[in-house]
Parts: C-alpha cells; sequence; structure tokens
C-alpha cells in the first residue's frame, strides 16, 4: 500500500463519474444518542437485502442507525452496466457524505475493497472490512478451488456464480441458503476484471481504526487472506468459525454484528 | 462575553499566567490552536486540525458559519443569482463530495448547504466561537500568539487568549476595492459596489453603467441585460470570454482532461484560442476590443451569457470610465454615457485589519504577504493563512490542503522538530513564489495561482515533509 498522499486527480475531476440511482435501506431508532451511523457496503452479487435480513435491525435494537447500500447494478439501484470500482468507491462516498454525521463504513467480500478504495476520498470514523475480497490472484484461485464451474467463466469475462457451500455454513436451512442464493446477482466484467488486476487502494484519509473479521472455514476468503488483510490495517481478525462467507446471512449472524457494534462502542469511547 | 454554542460543552480549561500589555490577564489556552473565521477556509481548517488530534477555537464574527457564502452575513458579496465559475468536481472538498445529483455549477444556496452540511457532519461547530470578531493578534515568545477577541459589533470587554498556533481564514472577498475617479463625489445617479448589489429587481427599468469585466461584472452585465433600460459594460482591456461549455463539458474539467494529458500550456492557449474562435466566434464585430494577451493569461472569466447578450444588442460594450459628470460618465473614448445606476464590478482586496503587516512580510503596508505557498509565513512557523489564493478552479481543495500540511507541520513540531526547522528554512528560502505561468500584470493577479501548479507544489512540501 502506497503511503504517499494523492493530491492532484486531474483525470478524475476532468472525468466525474456518472451519477446513477442509489437505493439506501435505512434503519433509525426513535432516540439518537450520537452514536456514528453504519454505512453496509454488500459484496459483489449481493445488494443492500443481505444486511436488511437480519443485521439492520439488529444494529437498531442497539441504539445505532444503520444503513444498507446497493452500489449501482445492484437490486434497487439504478443498472450500470460498465460500474468500475471506482464508480462504486462513488456510490459509498456519496452516501456517506449524504448522512448526518462521520459514518462507519462496512464493507463485506468485494465490497471491502470498495471501501477500502472509499477509505482514500472520506473520512471514516472507522471501517470494518467482513470477510473482505481484496483481490489478486490469491482471490482468484481460492474460488477456482472450491466452485471451478462458477469461477471459470468469470475470468474470461462471463458470469461469477457463487454456490451454497461458499457462500454458507452447514447449519443454515436448505430453503432459506436458497432463497438468498436466488436473489443474487452479477457484476459487471469490469469491476471482476479490477477485482482481480486493479490497483491498490491509496491510504486511508483520517486514520480511522479499522476491524477486519472473517470465518476460518470461508471458501471464498481463505484465512491467510483475513490475516494479511487484517496486518494491513495492523490488527489482527476476529475470526467466528463454522460460518460461511456471508457471515450476514449465515445461522449465527448475531455473532459478528455484536462484535461489530462492541467493538465501535470500545472505539467510541476512546478505548 | 462569548459562549459556546453547544451548551453542553464545559468552559475550556486555562490558566491565567501572563498579563498583555495593558494589564488584563491572558489565559493560556495550551496547545490549542486558533482559527479566525468559520468560512471554507476556516472550517477545513478546524476539520483537518481536529482530524489530527489538535484543540481548536475558532472565532467567527458572525452567527453562522459559511463567509462569504452564506448570504445572511453582512459581508457577504453574493447575488441572487450567483452560481459557482469552476465546475462541481473542481470545487468541492477533495473528502467531502456534493450531492453528485447537483448540477455541474451549483447555486450559492446549495454552496451554503454543502458547508453547513460540511459543520454538522464532522461536527465543527462546538469549535466555533460564533458573534465574536478577532481584534488583535501577536506574536509572543515561543511561537506562540496572543489572540484578543471581543464580541462582533465592539460592545462588551475585550478577552485574551494564548494559543500554540493561528489559522488565518478572513476572507479576501469582503473589502470593496473602489476606484477613484475625478468628479465621483459630485455624479447624480446612484453608484454601488457589487457587494452591495443582491437583486436584479435593484437593475429593472434603469439606465445602468456596469464598470469591471470580472466574474462579478460578467454577470451583473448580463442580469443587467435582461432587466435593465440600457446596460453599458465598461472594461479596461479585451478579455477572453470562455463559456461554461466547451466540447460538451464544463469548460474547467475539459482544461483538466488537458492538462491530466500533460498538454504543454502554449498548445493548450493555441487550443482554446481556435475553440472560442469556432464556437464563440470574433468578439470584436460586437465593438469589444482584441484582447491584449493570451488565454490563461489572467483570472478564467467564464460567462455564456454576456457575449448572446452583446449579440441581441442588450449590452452595450464601452471602454474605461475617465471623469464623471454630475449627469454623464465621460469614456476613454471622449464618449458620453449616461447611466442612472453606476455598479463597480471592481473587486475586493485582501485585509488582515488585526494582524501587524510586518507580520506577513508586507513591511511597505501594500497588501500583499509575502508568503510560501501563500500560506506559510517566514519566522513565524506556527502561522498560517488560509484560503489567500485566486485559482482557475474552486478555493476550497486548495484550502483544504494548505490546512493539512498546516496540521502535519505542527505534528512534526513536537515528534521531529529537526524537520519542521528544515521547512521553516524552506519557508524564508522560497517565500513569494508563484504558481502559474506569466499573467498579465495587475493587481487584481498577485495572488491567481494555477490550481494543478499550486497543489502539485502543495504535494511536493507535503512529501518533501514527511520523506524519511
Amino acid at each position: 500500500m502506497s503511503q504517499r498522499v494523492r493530491i492532484v486527480r486531474g483525470r478524475e475531476w476532468a472525468r466525474p463519474v456518472r451519477p446513477v440511482r442509489r437505493e439506501v435501506l435505512e434503519a433509525t431508532p426513535g432516540l439518537d444518542e450520537g452514536r456514528p451511523p453504519l454505512l453496509f457496503v454488500p459484496g459483489f452479487g449481493h445488494g443492500a437485502w443481505a444486511f436488511a435480513e437480519h443485521w439492520l435491525g439488529h444494529a437498531v435494537e442497539r441504539g445505532f442507525s444503520g444503513y444498507a447500500l446497493s452500489l449501482r447494478g445492484q437490486s434497487g439501484s439504478g443498472p450500470a452496466p460498465e460500474a468500475t470500482l471506482r464508480a462504486y468507491a462513488h456510490d459509498v462516498v456519496q452516501a456517506a457524505a449524504s448522512l448526518p454525521r462521520q459514518t462507519v463504513l462496512v464493507g463485506h467480500g468485494a465490497g471491502a475493497l470498495v471501501v477500502a478504495h472509499a477509505l482514500a476520498r472520506y473520512p471514516a470514523r472507522a471501517a470494518v472490512l467482513v470477510a473482505p475480497v481484496l483481490g489478486g490472484w490469491a482471490t482468484a484461485l481460492t474460488a477456482l478451488r472450491h466452485n471451478p464451474l462458477g469461477t471459470l467463466p468469470a475470468l474470461v469475462g462471463g458470469r461469477l456464480r457463487c454456490n451454497r457451500a461458499q457462500l454458507f455454513g452447514r447449519e443454515l436451512p436448505r430453503d432459506e441458503a436458497r432463497r438468498h442464493l436466488s436473489r443474487l446477482g452479477r457484476p459487471t466484467r469490469r469491476a471482476q476484471w479490477q477485482l482481480l488486476f486493479g490497483r491498490e487502494p491509496e491510504p486511508a484519509v483520517g486514520d480511522p481504526p479499522v476491524l477486519v473479521l472473517g470465518s476460518p472455514d470461508d471458501r471464498v476468503v481463505p484465512r491467510s487472506a483475513l490475516t494479511r488483510a487484517a496486518r494491513r490495517y495492523a490488527s489482527a481478525p476476529l475470526l467466528f468459525p463454522g460460518m460461511g462467507h456471508d457471515l450476514m446471512l449465515d445461522a449465527g449472524w448475531r455473532e459478528p454484528i455484536d462484535a461489530i457494534l462492541d467493538w465501535l462502542e470500545k472505539e467510541s469511547s476512546g478505548g | 462575553m462569548t459562549t459556546f454554542t453547544d451548551p453542553g460543552q464545559p468552559v475550556p480549561e486555562s490558566s491565567t499566567l501572563d498579563l498583555t500589555r495593558d494589564g488584563r490577564s491572558v489565559s493560556d489556552r495550551g496547545e490549542t490552536v486558533c482559527v479566525i473565521g468559520a468560512g471554507p477556509s476556516g472550517l477545513t481548517a478546524i476539520k483537518n486540525l481536529t482530524e489530527h488530534g489538535f484543540g481548536v477555537d475558532c472565532y467567527e464574527r458572525e452567527t453562522g458559519v459559511g463567509g462569504v457564502w452564506n448570504w445572511r452575513h453582512d459581508r457577504s458579496p453574493v447575488y441572487a443569482s450567483t452560481h459557482l465559475i469552476s465546475s462541481r468536481p473542481l470545487t468541492q472538498f477533495p473528502d467531502f463530495p456534493m450531492p453528485d445529483s447537483w448540477p455541474d455549477y451549483p447555486h450559492h444556496s446549495q454552496l451554503l448547504s454543502y458547508l453547513e452540511r460540511y459543520a454538522d457532519h464532522f461536527d465543527l461547530r462546538r469549535h466555533v466561537w460564533f458573534g465574536t470578531e478577532v481584534v488583535r493578534v501577536e506574536p509572543v515568545d515561543g511561537d506562540r500568539w496572543d489572540v484578543t477577541t471581543r464580541s462582533t459589533g465592539g460592545y462588551g470587554p475585550e478577552r485574551t487568549s494564548r494559543y500554540a498556533a493561528v489559522v488565518v481564514a478572513n476572507g479576501h472577498n469582503w473589502s470593496p476595492k473602489l476606484p477613484d475617479y475625478e468628479g465621483l463625489a459630485e455624479f447624480r445617479g446612484e453608484v454601488m459596489h457589487a457587494s452591495a448589489y443582491q437583486d436584479p429587481a435593484q437593475l429593472r427599468g434603469r439606465r445602468v453603467l456596469v464598470v469591471g469585466a470580472g466574474n462579478t461584472g460578467c454577470d451583473i452585465a448580463a442580469e443587467a441585460a435582461q432587466q435593465a433600460a440600457h446596460c453599458w459594460h465598461s472594461t479596461r482591456r479585451g478579455y477572453w470570454y470562455a463559456p461554461k461549455y466547451l466540447l460538451g463539458r464544463p469548460a474547467d474539467q475539459l482544461n483538466d482532461l488537458l492538462l491530466a494529458l500533460r498538454m504543454p500550456r502554449r498548445l493548450r492557449q493555441w487550443l482554446f484560442h481556435r475553440l472560442l474562435r469556432v464556437s464563440v466566434g470574433d468578439l470584436t464585430r460586437f465593438g469589444l476590443p482584441r484582447p491584449d494577451h493570451r488565454m490563461l493569461e489572467t483570472h478564467p472569466i467564464v460567462n455564456s451569457q454576456l457575449v448572446y447578450y452583446l449579440g441581441h444588442g442588450r449590452v452595450t460594450p464601452v471602454p474605461d470610465a475617465v471623469r464623471f459628470h454630475p449627469n454623464s460618465v465621460e469614456l476613454a473614448d471622449g464618449q458620453q454615457v449616461d447611466p442612472e445606476l453606476v455598479v463597480f464590478a471592481t473587486g475586493y482586496l485582501p485585509q488582515f485589519e488585526f494582524l501587524d503587516s510586518k507580520v506577513l512580510g508586507d513591511d511597505d503596508v501594500t497588501g500583499r504577504p509575502v508568503l510560501w505557498l501563500n500560506a506559510f509565513v517566514p519566522n513565524h512557523p506556527t502561522l498560517a493563512v488560509a484560503g489567500l489564493v485566486q485559482p482557475d478552479s474552486g478555493i476550497f481543495p486548495l484550502s483544504h490542503w494548505q490546512s493539512v500540511l498546516f496540521a502535519r507541520l505542527l505534528r512534526l513540531r513536537e515528534t521531529q522538530p529537526s524537520k519542521a526547522a528544515a521547512f521553516a528554512a524552506t519557508v524564508t528560502a522560497r517565500a513569494g513564489e508563484r504558481y502559474v505561468g506569466p499573467v498579465k500584470e495587475s493587481s487584481r493577479h498577485w495572488f491567481e495561482v494555477g490550481h494543478a501548479d499550486y497543489l502539485r507544489a502543495l504535494q511536493r512540501a507535503l512529501h518533501d515533509l514527511e520523506a524519511k
């Protein structure tokens, strides 16, 4: 990760990202206790619905306002067949800047990579990377090993498919898993490609605390990748054994979100 | 007495150690940094200093944030139709974008709501003492500063606090520059500076002379074209009037695209001349003088409407005014015109009335401080001026990075004093540097910067400061 601050961005100024309608599902507690809002960013194929299922409601119960974003091209957001990682990061920064207070960015899967890019453009209150897919060859190889039929086409520009064993643990009822799988969309070809070979995220602005969590039994993100991701932000990953890649949908969804909120409470009390 | 706007905030801890020259006590604010002004530059200074862990006290003479962009402020120069001159991506703070649903050139009321949201989002208001103006800023031993404040308007006691550092962000578009003409005092018509212009109703049905071809002058001339009985537009020389859109995109974005492609300045000038020639045409046809300089050599004038109204005969271009008679104005070509209202869009002068001009290296009191990067003051390592730039883009990103650099410098003064000292030496050695290609010499261009040149210089300074 390059540590140098980049100030001059002529190319980006000259070619602003085109706006697309953004779906943001929101859940706010009746009483605002001044806690930082959370912005959930889904990974490839998912959408705001993935967080609306359990996490959004749970955050509200604990007094946090939660916002779940669909990136462009995902579920309720406007279509964007040519979306790039830059456009995704743009969506995250726009959504974060529209919230009333400095926001905690929570990115899942490839959404964590989008969050890592967004952190260079927006001084987040904190960031949480859930089962982060930060890209590179290792990601592709792991996916190939666990799901060759679903992954191979993606490498040549086709559709990336994830299967049940990659995303969920064994405890999740079959019906529920099928329901979630049927909602999965597809990322754009360019974004898929950039996930593998794109540029490293620039250093985060504002020096936010970063928490990395995942599952050692995740078949998309190997444990070594979790450790690497956490080391990048000078910490160690929090692990939730027995769960699949989709920590927010899997049977044990309560534990990771509680861990995130506990960590945030500790952080904001200056711990 | 002043109070924090947030009633829940405790009175700042301070200890009284010292006395001012006239014998009042000074409250020591320790490592806290003082920011003067809560306009865009002041706000970004508060945000970046707090982000780097500093305590901040900001003094704002008005009762709200936004500075010149807050039309409620009596020093605000905005008029009803003020829109941005530079487009959104080149105007917004780099880490807090304006909503992408906004137009390319937002309205001033949108700018104010943007600045208010910036203040709320980063919780900046709790650092601001509203309704408090700064009377004096004086250096004291140990590179510290005594800042004397009182309630705006002058009533209430003065109060002096000692700070570790000061950021001057009092703006430069509030003190009108009024030219002096022979006979102006005897002129019977109405005379106003553009800062007093607010609404086209002031022009309706009257014969109006607008003096000055800055962006404000052109805006007012275009409004007079629609409202006034007659509009004369007096300019000293010929200018390039760039349209707001060129080749289907905001003109400043086109310029930045060419900059990003590393197109040399001469080539860009040639290209812009060609583009204006084919799209806008030859302006001498309307009686305007031919520009006596190349494009990019004066502060850009971006106005698509003026040329349109010239073509409709709604604006009559005239040369410089020479002297005023009771019922008419004599122009440089001997012609006399008889306006009922004269609007001087002749610009503003920066003013630092609370600071000894020698502190800013302005020994002859010309109103032009000698600084490095237009921000850093020789021999005063804990003083910075924010936003004293006139870029060919928005000022916000420049102010943002100025305050980031200043915050990191202050940090280094504690952690690596040797590096901070090296920086101070650079400031002294390179004070007065310019960050723009050749510009037409004029008093309004002394703090003109090219945004790309300037930001590159700032980036280099930041990298040098933090080099291992």
